[in-house]
């Protein structure tokens, strides 16, 4: 391909959408520029080579809880056509689940605290998850447990609202469904906090670490670092062979690209839409009780807030991808713990809104745009 | 769905014009607030400023809930970030009216006269509007909601960060107070007063209320004046919206909505009376904003979280989006029933009953479990109201949505169209959804 070509091409782009291609070469120009300061800064040292560490395993890691909180919610947007505002408090939902059994199977169901108590996850600080020693390395099967309990609790309360929420008004417009979502989202995330109280409590106790030496500090792998990418990668990969390599993930895809063909052609829809509720909100339930086992506090809002971002992540790597919720999971949480770097870190969340917003603006299809579910 | 229907109906009926319905609705508020407070006993002082309260948050979610209307329900602009608005408009009100020596707790402003600085905010509202509306508006209304609320985001996390707690603007040694939260030392009410020449009227009816509250009556007075005042500003917003629905430029608005792409293959340029439609709105809101919390004398950014935006939302489809009237009368009715009722009945709960509400819902749970007690759990029903109230709150807006979504008024979207499409004003719901093919002004005006 010779120069006169591709420069043929780049006017082509120019002129069918300037402001398009003034933000796209902006942004690319921007991105070059930080990456050119990042590595001068860590030349000259005015910052750490351990911190920059540091901040990316953090940002990973982060990422790596909303590309699977992600992923059920991207599913649920292609398939049901509708931006989900209750998944941020499913998330809450499984963990505060999850944590449940994790602290009555570590308490020893009554023998080491009041069994309230312990189902009410230390409710007013009446039993902290430090005294009970709970940890992924400490008590593995209290965590395991309640692992599996998240996953199957967000299921369970998935397709309960689905069955007497959602599906009456399935027909309406996705506008309609999004308010009805802001409905739900309010309701559970204040039921929750009705039952739960409003504290804001430590669930762990410290667990073992790794250390890698760089050349002017360390960066610490925790047990609980481990742990969650192990789950994020297993589920994540769990989902792609799914999608891929079973009927039911042809279905999902056939779903996601035109209902109407779907169901003429003989796909169960709404089977399929059951299926889309099992796998999302497990893995959204996961999600939930693995962000709050690695950052080690448990609060009634913990979802709500990651909620923003998890939407963050799936318009950037394109509605409907779970490969596009992945990759926007991680720029996502890459965005917001390296920018604080440059910018104060009350503005780390606020720069990855930012990145949002200019990805709508350059390419409102997101990365994977197009591929749907695929 | 056929209980709400009668009953919208038969208030159709009972009322003649929109004005007697509101007066109606408000009427049949306060008695019941009036009636209980009286059968309970309350102080007066305790009863007049339940009113005064009452009238305050009627005349907030009115406001807003019109300022909302003019975005959904006139343009289609699905907007779920009405908090940032809000929040600059009074965070750049206070900084602009605040006197530049600053006061013990804070950083100094630039001591402009309060109205002025009430037209600042309202600008900056307006400005911040723009520079969302200009690159957002062309995106789906999905798209542009996640936008809104993750810029209501952005301004909290403004308001909050440390950076912008103190800094210096042409010279002026300033700042937004970060966390703590930011303090103005000027009373807006009592300068207006002053301004207007009122002080002699409002010094008469201090000591006219001084004959039934013995204790300090000016607080009370303040309060149900303010509410006043706010009520007026809902009348001004009613007027200003109404003339401007009915107007060219609305006409063109409501054409929008409906469909924005034969609108445009009619010469019309969508996208400026857009970004005009939600800029004049953000204005409604940042001055709203200004109206709620001008009193209050201080504000922290936290205030600004965006479940207020959806209590607006919430207000505007308990009304209707698309009608004025039913903006204000969803305002009212929130306010009343789901916003200061249930807060209102704990109060005359708390009067009646010794409430002594257990710490935890374990300790509520646990008599009811063990020994058939159900006492705990209605104290601590009682004790945490205001979570429980948002439960109910989420729920209605789901039965809403099920059933109502064109609002407790019925099908009143008005029309595009310059002369009356139908003969007749009043027609149920029903019968309106189906001359126009069924379609309903909760969710699908825009599609």
């Amino acid at each position: 391909m010779g120069v006169s070509e591709s420069y043929a091409r780049g006017r082509e782009l120019f002129t069918s959408n300037p402001t398009g291609f003034a933000l796209r070469a902006g942004l690319i120009l921007g991105l070059v520029l930080l990456g050119v300061d990042l590595v001068r800064q860590v030349a000259t040292g005015s910052l750490d080579a351990a911190r920059l560490g540091i901040v990316i395993k953090s940002g990973i890691l982060r990422g790596l809880v909303i590309g699977l909180a992600g992923i059920g919610l991207s599913m649920t947007y292609s398939i049901l056509n509708f931006a989900n505002f209750s998944h941020g408090d499913y998330i809450t939902w499984g963990a505060f689940s999850g944590w449940a059994v994790t602290y009555l199977i570590a308490g020893g169901f009554g023998s080491e605290a009041n069994i309230g108590s312990l189902l009410l996850v230390g409710a007013n600080g009446s039993v902290f998850g430090g005294t009970l020693g709970i940890g992924v390395w400490t008590t593995p099967v209290a965590v395991f447990a309640g692992l599996l309990v998240a996953g199957g609790a967000t299921i369970a309360l998935a397709l309960a609202v689905d069955k007497y929420v959602y599906k009456p008004i399935r027909d309406r417009s996705g506008i309609t469904l999004l308010i009805t979502s802001i409905g739900v989202a309010f309701a559970l995330r204040y039921l929750m906090l009705f039952v739960f109280g409003g504290s804001k409590r430590g669930v762990t106790t410290s667990q073992p670490d790794w250390a890698l030496t760089l050349s002017d500090g360390t960066v610490n792998f925790g047990a609980h670092d481990v742990a969650l990418a192990a789950v994020s990668v297993v589920l994540m990969v769990g989902v792609h062979l799914l999608l891929q390599r079973t009927k039911l993930g042809k279905a999902m895809r056939a779903m996601a690209d035109n209902q109407d063909l779907a169901r003429v052609t003989g796909i169960p829809t709404e089977q399929v839409v059951r299926y889309t509720w099992i796998i999302g909100g497990g893995l959204t339930g996961v999600a939930g009780f693995m962000f709050v086992l690695w950052k080690g506090t448990l609060g009634y809002f913990d979802g709500w807030l990651l909620l923003l971002l998890i939407f963050a992540a799936v318009i950037l790597g394109g509605i409907g991808s779970i490969y596009g919720a992945i990759v926007g999971g991680l720029i996502i949480g890459l965005t917001a713990d390296l920018a604080v770097i440059w910018i104060p870190s009350a503005f780390g969340r606020a720069a990855a809104f930012a990145v949002m917003i200019v990805f709508l603006l350059v390419r409102p299809q997101g990365i994977f745009g197009g591929i749907e579910t695929a | 769905m056929s209980v709400v229907e009668r009953i919208s109906g038969e208030i159709e009926e009972r009322f003649d014009s929109d004005l007697e319905m509101v007066l109606g609705l408000l009427a049949a508020i306060y008695a019941v607030y009036f009636g209980t407070a009286l059968i309970i006993g309350f102080s007066p002082r305790g009863q007049i400023n339940a009113i005064a309260n009452l009238t305050f948050y009627i005349g907030v979610f009115g406001l807003l809930a019109l300022a909302l209307n003019l975005h959904w329900g006139y343009t289609g602009l699905f907007n779920i970030g009405i908090v940032g608005f809000m929040a600059v408009g009074i965070y750049v009100m206070a900084v602009a009216a605040k006197s530049p020596e600053g006061t013990a707790s804070g950083a100094g402003g630039f001591g402009l006269p309060i109205w002025l600085a009430i037209v600042v905010g309202t600008l900056a509202a307006a400005l911040l509007g723009v520079t969302v509306a200009l690159p957002a508006l062309r995106l789906r209304a999905d798209y542009l909601a996640i936008v809104t609320i993750a810029m209501s985001e952005i301004v909290r996390f403004t308001f909050l960060s440390g950076t912008f707690q103190e800094f210096t603007l042409l010279g002026y040694d300033t700042g937004f107070g970060g966390g703590s939260g930011l303090l103005w030392g000027f009373d807006p009410l009592m300068s207006f007063i002053e301004f207007a020449y009122l002080t002699g009227p409002y010094n008469a009816l201090v000591d006219l209320t001084g004959t039934v509250i013995r204790n300090n009556p000016e607080p009370v007075v303040q309060n149900l004046l303010y509410g006043v005042v706010l009520l007026l500003f809902v009348v001004a917003y009613y007027v200003v919206l109404r003339r401007l629905g009915n107007s060219p430029f609305g006409r063109v608005l409501k054409a929008i909505r409906e469909d924005e792409e034969a609108t445009q293959s009619l010469g019309k340029d969508t996208n400026r009376f857009k970004i005009k439609a939600f800029m004049l709105g953000c204005a409604l809101m940042g001055l709203g904003g200004i109206l709620w919390y001008m009193q209050a004398g201080t504000i922290t950014p936290n205030t600004f979280r965006p479940r207020l935006t959806f209590y607006i939302w919430i207000a505007l489809i308990i009304g209707g989006a698309g009608s004025n009237t039913g903006s204000v009368l969803g305002g009212a009715v929130f306010a009343a029933a789901l916003f200061q009722g249930p807060l209102y009945l704990k109060n005359v709960i708390e009067t009646v009953f010794e409430v002594d509400a257990p710490n935890s819902f374990g300790q509520a749970m646990g008599p009811l479990v063990s020994s058939i007690d159900p006492v705990p759990l209605i104290y601590y029903v009682v004790g945490n109201i205001r979570s429980l109230q948002r439960v109910i709150m989420g729920l209605a807006l789901i039965w809403l949505m099920h059933n109502r979504p064109q609002g407790l008024l019925g099908h009143r979207k008005e029309e595009a169209a310059s002369i009356p499409l139908r003969a007749g004003r009043r027609t149920t719901g029903t019968e309106a959804a189906a001359t126009d093919g069924g379609r309903d002004v909760g969710g699908e005006g825009d599609e």
